[in-house]
């Protein structure tokens, strides 16, 4: 038996993961066997970044703070999901939903808080379960849930126009849908803006495309089992097939209330954090009430955590929490928007500086009262709000000069404000982390800001302090700072960036994707690296290359676009989107043989038989008698074309002409990212061209113009005009040559609106148009070399590539 | 609720060079179907479907020991079944290559695995 103290730790969420880590830090694991119970069947993630998910910005996977791995390396032991259903105070142990009964001699409550849902009629359906299309925005679980269900919607509608509303509102144009926030108060955000201010909001959010519903209260949600709409009590209506309901929170406060601890709007705290009457049970988070307050913001559980970590191992018996003030930022793309302390001005000696352009969607608002910032808002530019933050933190006098505290004018230099600023400043609130911290961490050899994001968390919230961690960082490290070696690496299992690995790989003779990893990296295979190393070496040896089947993508190994089923899609190649009624027929007669049971155009003028197994792959090539599209592959992908010359009123060049010849010529070249094309017959540019990877458009007097760069998927840009070409065969070299400069420098997976920024276009045209590195003929060469070698990858329907090529299940020959 | 079938069982899988090196290849044993990796490092055997969202594991990317899912790039452990970004495990089975380069897998009959 151990001789160490139990302590037992109610949730898993920021606050009591964010506790443990600092009780850890302190020696605690010398002292206590932790047990920590967690509700969700995660370890602890980062809730604030649920916002970046659901709009798409950031992935689940990349949102963990402490990964399972953690629990065992600092031997804690996490049940999860386990919810704890009852505190025993007197025998002192808990008992979890789990069947099991836990002893304990310190207990944590960290239980934070769930979604308010105010009462409103016909949230449940007719058997008492919940209707679908209700949801509220807490967890990774929800925002799955919403992701899956808005994909379905046309219409959906927020109720509460609150922070949290607004991100989630935000995060749900992303999926096509017409989004409507409903909300009760005068404007948006009342908590955190003023009239004014609330105005300004709610014109950007409209531009942004959300509708906008001030002053509406909802009496029911409408629909049997799922939603069709929301009754307001006004009388009016709103359809909708989907509601998100985001109207405050309400503390988890019933365990402590079983168990007789005081609770009031939350579990009552003294300063060391502790159940006013328990000392053995102490509260963290948003399930805590100290001195009267509530937080819902991250902030505050720092400064809780760092006060109980000190006093629960006796590092400081005196340490105690006095309160936190609270600055908020909107994290909605597009919207700069921060807020603290009060909104209004409440007593004669308050001095109130005001700035407003609601045209440019700007609006800045200070209050302050002798001397001291105590409430700020910030509208359209949040140059100014670290500097705020801090001072209003901090409670410092503010300089005379007012201006000064709205616009960057005049300045003190970023080397004088590090100096003032003392060590204990906090430079990221939602991470918790001190210019100290910072500047302990350079000093300690990590001179990158990625580095030291990394080991101190700073910056990597909601990221709004970003800025100004990388100032401390500069500072700190003397104007030392380095750039992180691995942002530069080629493929992250290989500690070389590109110019490097193609040196070694020439050398060496490295000619397949397993030799590399040997000779390399050190024997280490990474399942990240192999299809960029693929994709490279291809590009290296062509012909040589030594093609190892499992550094492909399984789209790349069977020649065709994974569903999410396991199915697989088939588009054929129909050159320059142009084809015959006889390859109509038989594409048909292939679909109606086979039950194929989704036919589509897609967006690059193709047929797309969606649905195939992996097993009827094969035959469905040979049915089609049709080379592959490559719409599963990294490489070349189609030309679209419009009409042109050949039936178009103002066509002004062969573009259906030009884009067969280009499709013929470059199908299948293989590149870093895939490349879409286009050809257009005069500038009014039918079949977008100008937003393709590359594209040329007829301009009067016989001439093309070729444009690189462009993107119109999740990245939209309008591509550069390269240089202007009077033939067919004009634009199928320069274009040609491009794509081998690109396939050359470009990284692994950076399409060409990427590469053209990075590497500029003056330097791709002087290269590509005016060989000004003398190296075009040898661009062409090698593009022609690629397209010699071009070999239909259906035929591997005749010839399979590697053994079991088309089968997922093989047969069990013997028991 | 799945048969019991209790005592241990031996399966004959077959030859290694049924599936490419690097990569996977479902069995279906009862009814339940298992991926065999062939990598670089021996042969390991988990269930089929990634427990996200049912993605076919056996056509996901090895390095070293790990499976990347080819849906969401979820990432497990073949050796232990442990996935590497803190959700569900994967269920593992004993296996093991014979001298003669055959795979021989140990089932224990579905209820059995599932402990909970
Ligand atoms: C989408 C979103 C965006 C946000 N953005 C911001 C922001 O930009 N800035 C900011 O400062 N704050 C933000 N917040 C608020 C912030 O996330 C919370 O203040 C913070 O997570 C509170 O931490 P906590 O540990 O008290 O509660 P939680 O993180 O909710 O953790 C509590 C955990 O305890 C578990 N639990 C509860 N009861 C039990 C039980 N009986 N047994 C076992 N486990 C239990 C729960 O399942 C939960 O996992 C945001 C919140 C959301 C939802
Ligand atoms: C916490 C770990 C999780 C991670 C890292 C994760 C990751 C992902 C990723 C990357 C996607 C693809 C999203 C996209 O392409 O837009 C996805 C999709 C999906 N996930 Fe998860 N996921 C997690 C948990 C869950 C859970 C718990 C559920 C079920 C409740 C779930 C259900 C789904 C669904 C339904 C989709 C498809 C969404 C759609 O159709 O739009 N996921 N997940
Ligand atoms: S086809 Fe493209 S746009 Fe449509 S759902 Fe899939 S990824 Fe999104
Ligand atoms: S781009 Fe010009 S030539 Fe081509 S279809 Fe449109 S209008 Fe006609
Ligand atoms: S199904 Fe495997 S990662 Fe989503």
């Amino acid at each position: 038996m151990s001789d160490k103290q139990k302590l037992v730790v109610i949730g898993n969420g920021m606050a009591g993961a964010r506790t443990v880590e600092e009780i850890l830090a302190r020696g605690g694991g010398e002292q206590f066997d932790i047990t920590m119970f967690g509700d969700e069947p995660y370890g602890n993630y980062n809730r604030i970044l649920l916002s970046n998910v659901l709009n798409g910005t950031q992935d689940p996977a990349d949102i963990f703070l402490n990964p399972l791995e953690w629990y065992t390396e600092n031997d804690v032991t996490l049940h999860a999901p386990a919810r704890v259903t009852q505190i025993d105070r007197a025998r002192k142990e808990v008992r979890s939903n789990d069947g099991q009964v836990t002893p304990y001699d310190k207990l944590l409550i960290a239980t934070g808080s769930r979604p308010f849902v105010p009462p409103m009629e016909g949230l449940q359906g007719p058997e008492g379960e919940d209707k679908h299309g209700v949801f509220v925005f807490r967890t990774i679980d929800d925002c799955h849930k919403i992701a899956g269900y808005a994909n379905k919607c046309r219409k959906a509608a927020v109720i509460g126009g609150g922070l949290l509303g607004l991100e989630a509102a935000r995060g749900l144009l992303n999926y096509g849908v017409e989004v409507h926030v409903i909300h009760l108060a005068p404007w948006l955000m009342n908590n955190q803006l003023d009239a004014q201010g609330g105005k300004i909001l709610t014109s950007i959010m409209q531009k942004m495309g959300v509708h906008v519903h001030l002053e509406k209260a909802t009496a029911a949600v409408l629909g049997d089992d799922s939603v069709t709409g929301l009754q307001f009590k006004d009388g009016a209506t709103l359809d909708c097939d989907m509601v998100i309901i985001s109207t405050g929170i309400t503390p988890n406060n019933e365990l402590a209330r079983d168990c007789g601890l005081t609770v009031e709007r939350a579990i009552v705290t003294d300063n060391q954090m502790r159940s006013v009457d328990d000392p053995n049970i102490y509260v963290v988070g948003e399930c805590a009430q100290h001195r009267g307050r509530v937080y819902g913001l991250v902030a505050p559980l720092w400064e809780q955590g760092q006060a109980l970590a000190d006093h629960i191992t006796g590092r400081n018996e005196n340490a105690a929490y006095h309160g936190s003030k609270i600055a908020t930022k909107l994290k909605v793309m597009g919207v700069e928007l921060a807020s603290m302390g009060v909104t209004e001005a409440s007593d004669e000696r308050d001095e109130v500086v005001i700035f407003s352009e609601p045209k440019r969607g700007t609006y800045k608002k200070l209050i302050i009262r002798d001397g001291i910032l105590i409430g700020a808002m910030m509208l359209g530019d949040l140059n100014k709000v670290a500097y705020l933050m801090q001072a209003f933190d901090r409670g410092t006098p503010l300089p005379e000069e007012r201006l000064s505290l709205l616009f960057d004018i005049g300045a003190p230099s970023v080397e004088a404000t590090m100096l003032e600023m003392p060590d204990t400043a906090q430079i990221c609130n939602c991470n918790g982390v001190s210019k100290g911290q910072i500047r302990k961490c350079v000093e300690g050899g990590k001179r990158s800001l990625k580095m030291v994001m990394e080991a101190t968390r700073a910056g990597m919230g909601c990221g709004s302090c970003k800025k100004l961690v990388s100032e401390v960082v500069e500072w700190a490290a003397e104007g030392q700072v380095e750039e992180d070696p691995s942002i530069h690496y080629y493929v992250p299992g290989v500690a070389l960036i590109k110019s490097e690995l193609v040196e070694a790989i020439m050398a060496q003779g490295l000619k397949s994707v397993s030799s590399v990893f040997e000779t390399l990296a050190h024997g280490v295979e990474d399942a990240g690296s192999k299809m960029g190393l693929a994709s490279l070496l291809k590009s290296l040896w062509g012909a040589e290359y030594e093609d190892e089947r499992d550094a492909r993508y399984i789209n790349d190994r069977v020649h065709a676009n994974i569903q999410k089923d396991k199915t697989f899609s088939v588009i054929p190649r129909i050159y320059g989107g142009v084809t015959t009624a006889d390859d109509l027929i038989k594409i048909g007669q292939v679909a109606k043989k086979y039950d194929v049971p989704m036919v589509k155009f897609t967006g690059g003028q193709r047929i797309d038989l969606l649905g195939i197994t992996k097993e009827n792959l094969p035959k469905v090539w040979k049915d089609l008698g049709m080379p592959s599209g490559h719409a599963y592959a990294k490489s070349f992908r189609t030309c679209k074309t419009c009409v042109g010359t050949d039936f178009c009123r103002y066509g002004v060049g062969d573009s259906t002409g030009l884009g067969i010849k280009i499709e013929k010529r470059f199908q299948g070249i293989e590149s870093p990212g895939k490349m879409k094309l286009a050809t257009a017959g005069c500038p009014r540019n039918c079949s977008e061209a100008m937003v393709k990877d590359l594209g040329a458009v007829a301009v009067e007097g016989g001439n093309w113009e070729i444009y690189i760069g462009g993107a119109a998927g999740a990245h939209i840009r309008k591509g550069d005009i390269l240089c202007i070409v009077d033939s067919h065969d004009a634009v199928l070299q320069i274009m040609g040559r491009f794509m081998q400069y690109y396939i050359e420098n470009a990284k692994y997976l950076e399409r060409t609106y990427g590469f053209v920024e990075r590497v500029g276009m003056d330097k791709i045209r002087s290269i590509v148009v005016d060989d000004s590195e003398g190296i075009a003929a040898r661009l062409d060469a090698s593009i022609q070399a690629s397209v010699d070698a071009y070999v239909d990858p259906w035929l591997e329907a005749d010839t399979p590539a590697t053994a079991n090529q088309f089968i997922s299940t093989l047969p069990v020959l013997q028991a | 609720m799945p048969i019991m079938t209790p005592e241990k069982t031996q399966y004959s899988l077959g030859s290694v060079a049924q599936i490419p090196l690097g990569e996977g290849r479902n069995f279906q044993i009862g009814g339940t179907e298992i991926a065999v990796f062939h990598t670089r490092q021996g042969v390991f055997a988990t269930q089929a479907e990634c427990p996200h969202r049912h993605g076919p594991l056996a056509d996901g990317l090895v390095g070293g020991t790990q499976v990347t899912c080819p849906f969401h790039a979820w990432k497990f452990d073949l050796t232990t079944g442990e996935p590497l970004m803190g959700q569900c495990a994967l269920q593992t089975y004993p296996v093991r290559l014979t001298d003669s380069g055959d795979i021989e897998l140990t089932f224990l009959g579905e209820a059995a695995h599932f402990v909970s």
